[in-house]
């Protein structure tokens, strides 16, 4: 079959300004193959990462015990025990589960936190507030706190606080400056307040500030134990799997970001099925594209296929050269395709720095080896037809053209 | 001398019903080894289409052959491709190259379909084969840089590549000028008498009928004399 190769390859070289019309026709579509790839693709990371990536991928909550009831003699409930306002639970032995969670594959952070609800007060401003209390030191292990400072710093100690920017606002507070911050168990201190974040979400800006673990249990009648340990992956996507490790590791109800998130699941698969039929819609192009081509070959050349099946090449042998044919093409246009492709990605952000305003492409979601390799299977596919065709060309009626 | 081929009552008929053509009409034809014969006749006589049977690109409607004691009639595309290749040596009226090669890669061409690769023996002898055609400085010339009379003499190269008993000429000087027919047919005669390869030349010119040593009339689908 070596022997076919090299009739193939002078075939393709015989006319090269057509040979480079065609190879430039695939090498567009799996240009437009990979460019899709990597928009599909950084889109669906740049929407993760803004709806996802500032929230915990993973979290296990203190599981509230069942309501005691007292039951009659006879059978019937009596009374129930009202369930309280405030939270009541806590996971009391995270000290002793926080390594283990830690030594799980693809867990970057963990995060335990006590977490309530309060008013802060600044003269005759009040403002309800939702109060998280983390460990000094991992202020940014889930949300970016650092990063999304806009005034004074993250740091969290004893008396301090951060507060979102427009709850800042609504209480006219700048750093330095103090308030007093009452739990929802009654409890009240006053803080000073180290720093203000604006993530552009409003309910966050709003509501959330944080302060230190040991704040939190004096805020919340908490002297151990937490209320929540928020876990952060190394791949959001791996979070249904790694929730379900840390369950039979812990026995604790780790719930994975997934969960409630079933709309946003079907936005992204709905973007990658649109993402799919386009890059179909690409490889279709190829295909016809190729067998046509393929096919006018075929054609032009009956009178040569004519005289080599009369010099004694079976039909196997002009199969294989119409076959080889395609294969090339595929695979040169499928490379300056991928070469192309890559190179006009190269100008755009890299994926953790995606800017508003941009296209988010991910050049490492370009699919370049699956490109080629569908493009060339899809070239060979495409010369199938036009192969047989030749094979099937009577020498006497070729010759005789 | 022992036979070749032998052919016996011989029909081909194109097309039917209405449309059908009868250009064979029982012909019967029996070639030695080492022959060198001529094919005579009118145009529409059957000549073509005999050659065409005799190289088993076409089968007839009815009829038996026989080459080298194999039954054509029976034999499938395979083993008819394998045998042509073989056996059976080609030279057409327009040389019939392959354009976008060289002499050289013309020539060595059956050889190399059957071997899967050019082998340097093959390359060797079909040097040797376009020297002795006269062409050792056109070995490596496209086909296309080459005069009618020399791309024949490659044609001619290309059917003795395999060292075939058979070669098939049909009208191989028709559309050559009288000096480069003349210098065809000599060499094809010094083929015959040195390797004694069989040679069955359809042709309408008579000098060169006259140069083989045995002629068959063929008329009306038949062979008459």
């Amino acid at each position: 079959m070596l022997y076919a190769l090299k009739i193939a390859t002078r075939y393709l070289t015989a006319n090269k300004a057509q040979t480079a019309l065609l190879i430039t026709g695939v090498a567009v579509g799996v240009f437009i193959f990979i460019f899709m790839s990597a928009l599909i693709g950084g889109l669906a990371e740049f929407i993760l990462s803004r709806t996802v990536g500032d929230l915990s991928h993973i979290t296990i909550e203190a599981e509230d015990s069942d309501p005691a009831v007292l039951i009659a003699p006879e059978g019937h409930v009596l009374a129930i025990t009202e369930r309280g306002r405030t939270r009541t639970a806590t996971v009391a032995e995270a000290e002793t589960l926080l390594p283990l969670i830690e030594a799980v594959a693809g867990v970057r952070a963990v995060s335990p936190q006590i977490t309530g609800a309060g008013f802060l007060t600044r003269g005759a401003q009040v403002s309800q507030v939702s109060v998280t209390g983390v460990e000094p030191g991992r202020e940014s292990a889930i949300l970016d706190l650092d990063g999304y400072m806009v005034e004074g710093s993250a740091r969290l100690g004893s008396g301090l606080i951060v507060l979102g920017s427009d709850l800042a606002d609504d209480l006219g507070l700048s750093p330095g400056q103090t308030v007093r911050l009452q739990s929802s168990d009654g409890v009240t201190a006053l803080l000073t307040l180290t720093g203000v974040f604006e993530t552009g979400n409003g309910a966050m800006d709003g509501t959330r500030a944080f302060v230190s673990l040991p704040v939190a249990r004096t805020l919340f009648a908490m002297p151990q134990g937490v209320t929540q340990i928020e876990i952060k992956l190394n791949d959001l996507n791996a979070a249904d799997a790694t929730a379900l490790r840390i369950r039979a590791l812990t026995g604790l109800e780790a719930v994975p970001w997934t969960d409630g998130a079933e709309q946003l699941m079907e936005a992204l698969n709905a973007q990658a099925q649109t993402g799919y039929f386009l890059k179909s819609f690409a490889l279709v192009t190829i295909v016809i594209g190729v067998a046509s081509a393929l096919m006018l070959s075929t054609y032009r050349r009956r009178p040569e296929i004519g005289i080599m099946r009369a010099m004694g090449a079976g039909r196997n042998f002009i199969i294989f050269v119409f076959v080889a044919q395609g294969a090339l093409i595929g695979l040169m246009g499928g490379l300056t395709g991928a070469g192309l492709g890559y190179l006009a990605l190269l100008p755009f952000p890299s994926r953790d720095a995606f800017q508003p305003g941009t296209l988010p492409m991910d050049i490492t979601q370009g699919s370049y080896g699956l490109a080629v390799m569908l493009t060339v299977m899809g070239a060979v596919l495409a010369s199938i037809l036009p192969a047989r065709a030749a094979s099937r060309v009577d020498p006497v009626t070729a010759i005789g053209q | 001398m022992s036979a070749l081929l032998e052919v016996r009552d011989l029909f081909k008929t194109y097309g039917s019903g209405e449309t059908a053509t009868r250009v064979l009409r029982g012909l019967s034809l029996r070639l030695e080894a080492g022959e060198m014969a001529a094919l005579l006749g009118p145009s529409g006589a059957g000549k073509s289409t005999l050659l065409t049977i005799l190289g088993t690109l076409m089968k007839p409607t009815s009829g038996s052959y026989e080459m080298l004691g194999v039954d054509m009639i029976s034999a499938d595309d395979r083993a008819l491709t394998d045998f042509r290749n073989a056996h059976i040596g080609f030279v057409f009226q327009f040389h019939n190259l392959l354009p976008d090669f060289t002499a050289l890669e013309n020539v060595i061409f059956p050889v190399a379909v059957r071997e899967g690769r050019e082998t340097p023996a093959a390359r060797a002898r079909s040097r040797d084969l376009l020297v002795r055609m006269g062409l050792a400085d056109r070995i490596d010339f496209p086909t296309a840089s080459l005069s009618g009379g020399q791309k024949q003499r490659v044609a001619v190269a290309r059917a003795l590549m395999n060292g075939p008993e058979l070669v098939l000429a049909d009208e191989p000087t028709g559309n050559l000028d009288r000096a480069s027919a003349m210098q065809v047919m000599d060499l094809i005669g010094e083929i015959n008498r040195k390797e004694g390869t069989t040679f069955l030349i359809s042709t309408h010119d008579e000098k060169i009928a006259a140069s083989c040593r045995r002629q068959i009339e063929v008329g009306d689908g038949m062979v008459t004399g």
